[in-house]
């Protein structure tokens, strides 16, 4: 018995590596999730917009290609990114809108007034319902909605220049006529 | 020519390891002692080869040299000489190269100023030590090798991330490497005392210093990384609970209940198996770090380059590394003589709750750390873990932490008298709930537990001082001969008492400023203000300025205090000129009770600016304290015992080779 506690350590350092080899397979890319969701349908998501602008209706990306940004005011990285999602906002044929996470309304509209607002609208998701039914890894994370309401990208972590230019510009001319 | 003769010099170093990791082993265990003598050049001259490896790397920095991969990558002609230097270890290749370096060089001291330790433990510590060093040789070489060729060479490279380009981060890494590197020192003397199946008084006064030295650095380390958060990054906070955070907080936690638990080792030859095994642990905490630093498992604004090959190699060290000494300590740890019980109430209980206390801290702050990655790789689904979590787990755990800090020096060993220990610390429990009591009117009650945390910062900064003044007996005995008393006090009694002190100055910068920090967000047009506690803030314009390497806006803030003229701040918005990112710099005025803290955002183009301004109280006390905890290590580190008790311990082994076989 008094033997099972100095071979104990071992056991947790077993345990330990067995899950970092595990964390360590290629398949499994921490930052761009291949995600389950992606080739899915969007869930059905229903949110207040934020003071006064349009809220975010899943149901409605149907018909139009969507990039939907989560971010938050408290998420540094977000504020990084942030250049590059004006730049997306400003293709033609697209429709940039965002979801402030865990995020005080007040708090999300010192940010964009700071920053400026790309958004064509923005859902207020306070509690992270939505972000769970998206299974949200953090913010900020960005995704490519099709015209029928596939999800077709999932980026799980900053955007960068050149994310932006060899993935997703790409990808969005491929899905823009 | 330069960069060829640094790879050759690694490899030279390599076999040097090679061999200073088996032929001491192999004599210590046969009673070679030409094998074991052989630890002492080989030591020496792997942290030579090393050092000219890493001089090749940084002379091909200063001289841009952009035919080496590593510095196309991260320098430019026009970066300041500071930050070339500074961008040799500014990126994974340099920085593992810096990492074996001193890691050498803990070998080499040891080497160096180890005469008076037993032959054997010496071949032995230096045997695993240089173990560790040629599995990260062989991972440099193997998959990070700094000396790669690039060809044709370009003209011009790339620069330094613009938000390293800041003194205080120029001399992060280094600070913090010896700190985390340093505990291997710790880890190889014990792996050496569990081959030999003996630890005593004298093995925990030789790994001490050792310990010592590591976390004076760490702490310095972690103290500048989090201060420069707070300035360079500009959003007001200076410490994020990110996991590359927690990796270097976690290994200060095992080793700050290491320096504790030694101590028992040392006055009470008890405690053994405990601390052998913080000592594996605390470094296997390092170990921990930089795997997840390096090898991609998770996302970090602070994480290398990513890499799953480098992450499989260094999995394959932690676990050769860890796996090894962890069954070495299942196999002879149970074999080691125990040590004399002891009673709950004592000195040795007491850092035995210390260590209980920092060791379940150390778990939740693993745990807040690893769940998100378990819970996605199991298939879980994805959380993510913030500063919430460790209110909750991490602060429940300190608070006990700190109250016994205050009360522990002043218990005896063996059997300690706590009514007795209480009883002298009425004044610091009277001045304690003073503290709260007046938090708590100020803040007119709403944050209770920050209320709290500033009285138990109190208690333990009293309580400190109250140790100090029993042990000089101040008021009971002439001021004179008080003195006489406080300048022949032990310099190791010092140093705990400025660390204590230090630690209780920060709690009370740390609560302060998480709880009561005010922010105030808005457009401003010169002449706008912002008022924001006792100050306001009149934005006078703003202007371009320019510095070697990049253009900024510098905006020009007067600060006025009950309308009278108080200071001018200047903060910036810097833009670089090869990497077009903009940078902040904050501009931050301190004083006693804490930071004017001012921050440029962008402008609308209208004549109007974002401007931040923060109130931020008590951060200095947090840069404080951390320099009181850094200074206490130092002159405990001065301490006389650490010079001449070890030798003479040494003579008392050799005296009765008995006791020391």
């Amino acid at each position: 018995m008094r033997r099972l506690f100095f071979i104990l350590p071992l056991l947790c350092l077993a345990a330990l590596v067995v899950l970092f080899w595990r964390g360590l397979d290629p398949a499994r890319d921490p930052s761009s999730l291949p995600s389950v969701l992606i080739g899915k349908k969007i869930a059905d998501v229903t949110l207040p917009g934020l003071g006064g602008r349009p809220g975010i209706n899943t149901a409605e990306f149907s018909g139009g290609v969507t990039v939907l940004n989560f971010f938050a005011s408290w998420c540094a990285p977000c504020r990084a990114e942030h250049p590059l999602i004006q730049e997306l906002a400003a293709i033609p044929g697209i429709r940039v809108v965002g979801i402030t996470f865990k995020d005080a309304p007040a708090d999300s509209e010192k940010y964009l007034a700071e920053l400026g607002d790309p958004y064509a609208a923005i859902g207020v998701d306070e509690s992270g319902r939505a972000g769970m039914e998206f299974g949200l890894t953090g913010v900020p994370e960005t995704y490519v909605i099709d015209r029928d309401g596939i999800i077709r990208y999932r980026l799980a972590q900053p955007l960068d220049p050149g994310r932006l230019k060899d993935e997703l510009k790409p990808l969005l001319l491929e899905l823009t006529p | 020519m330069i960069i060829e003769i640094g790879h050759f010099a690694l490899v030279l170093a390599l076999v040097l390891a090679l061999a200073q990791a088996t032929l001491p082993l192999i004599g210590a265990q046969r009673g070679i002692r030409a094998w074991m003598a052989l630890a002492k050049p080989a030591a020496l001259g792997q942290f030579a080869f090393l050092l000219i490896a890493y001089g090749a790397l940084v002379h091909a920095f200063v001289v841009a040299d952009f035919s080496v991969l590593v510095v196309y990558q991260h320098a430019h002609s026009q970066t300041p000489l500071i930050y070339k230097i500074a961008a040799a270890w500014g990126q994974h290749e340099g920085s593992l190269l810096l990492w074996v370096l001193i890691l050498a060089l803990f070998g080499a001291l040891v080497a160096f100023f180890g005469d008076n330790l037993p032959p054997r433990l010496k071949a032995r510590a230096l045997a695993v030590q240089a173990m560790i060093g040629s599995a990260f040789i062989l991972f440099a070489l193997f998959t990070s090798n700094p000396f790669a060729r690039l060809s044709p060479a370009p003209l011009e490279g790339q620069e330094l991330n613009p938000l390293l380009q800041d003194p205080g981060l120029a001399f992060h890494p280094p600070m913090l490497y010896i700190g985390y590197v340093g505990f291997s020192m710790a880890f190889s003397f014990a792996v050496a005392a569990l081959i030999e199946g003996k630890i005593d008084a004298a093995w925990a006064r030789w790994v001490r210093p050792w310990t010592l030295l590591s976390w004076v650095c760490l702490t310095g380390g972690i103290a500048l990384g989090a201060r420069w958060a707070y300035y360079e990054l500009g959003w007001g906070g200076w410490w994020f609970w990110d996991p590359v955070e927690n990796a270097s907080f976690m290994p200060w936690l095992m080793g700050t209940a290491l320096l504790h638990s030694a101590i028992v080792v040392e006055k009470r030859d008890a405690l053994k198996a405990w601390t052998l095994l913080l000592a594996i642990l605390t470094f296997g905490f390092s170990l921990l770090g930089t795997f997840l630093v390096r090898s991609g498992v998770i996302t970090s604004v602070h994480a290398f380059a990513q890499d799953p090959a480098r992450g499989l190699f260094i999995l394959g060290i932690l676990a050769l590394a860890l796996g090894g000494s962890l069954t070495l300590f299942a196999w002879r740890a149970p074999t080691l003589k125990a040590g004399g019980l002891f009673a709950p109430v004592s000195r040795e209980g007491s850092l035995m709750l210390n260590n209980l206390l920092l060791a379940t801290a150390t778990a939740t702050v693993l745990l807040g750390t690893l769940y998100p990655l378990a819970l996605d790789i199991l298939g879980g689904g994805s959380v993510s873990v913030g500063t919430p979590y460790y209110t909750a787990t991490f602060v429940p755990l300190a608070m006990p932490l700190i109250a016994l800090a205050g009360i522990g020096p002043l218990l005896g060993w063996k059997r300690g008298d706590l009514k007795g220990a209480l009883h002298r610390l009425w004044v610091a429990g009277g001045l304690a709930i003073l503290a709260t009591g007046v938090a708590l009117w100020i803040d007119f009650g709403k944050q209770a537990l920050a209320a709290a945390g500033i009285g138990l910062g109190v208690w333990m900064l009293a309580a400190t001082f109250t140790e100090w003044a029993e042990r000089v007996r101040l008021f009971r005995i002439g001021l004179g001969a008080s003195l006489r008393r406080a300048i022949h006090l032990p310099r190791a009694a010092y140093g705990m008492s400025l660390a204590h002190a230090g630690l209780a100055v920060a709690i009370i910068g740390i609560t302060a400023s998480s709880a009561w920090k005010s922010e105030e967000v808005r457009q401003m047009k010169p002449n706008d203000s912002i008022t924001i506690g006792s100050f306001s803030y009149v934005l006078q314009g703003v202007t371009p300025a320019r510095g070697e390497n990049y253009i900024a806006e510098r905006a020009h803030f007067k600060v006025m205090k009950d309308g009278q003229f108080y200071t001018d701040l200047y903060p910036e918005r810097r833009q670089y000129m090869v990497q077009p990112m903009p940078t902040t710099e904050a501009a931050i005025e301190s004083h006693l009770l804490g930071d004017l803290y001012a921050v440029i955002g962008e402008s609308d183009g209208k004549g109007a600016w974002t401007v931040r301004i923060y109130e931020e109280p008590l951060v200095p006390w947090i840069w404080s304290g951390c320099l009181l905890m850094v200074l206490g290590g130092i002159v405990s580190l001065s301490d006389r015992r650490y010079r001449v008790g070890a030798p003479s311990r040494a003579q008392v082994a050799q005296a009765l080779p008995a006791a020391g076989e």
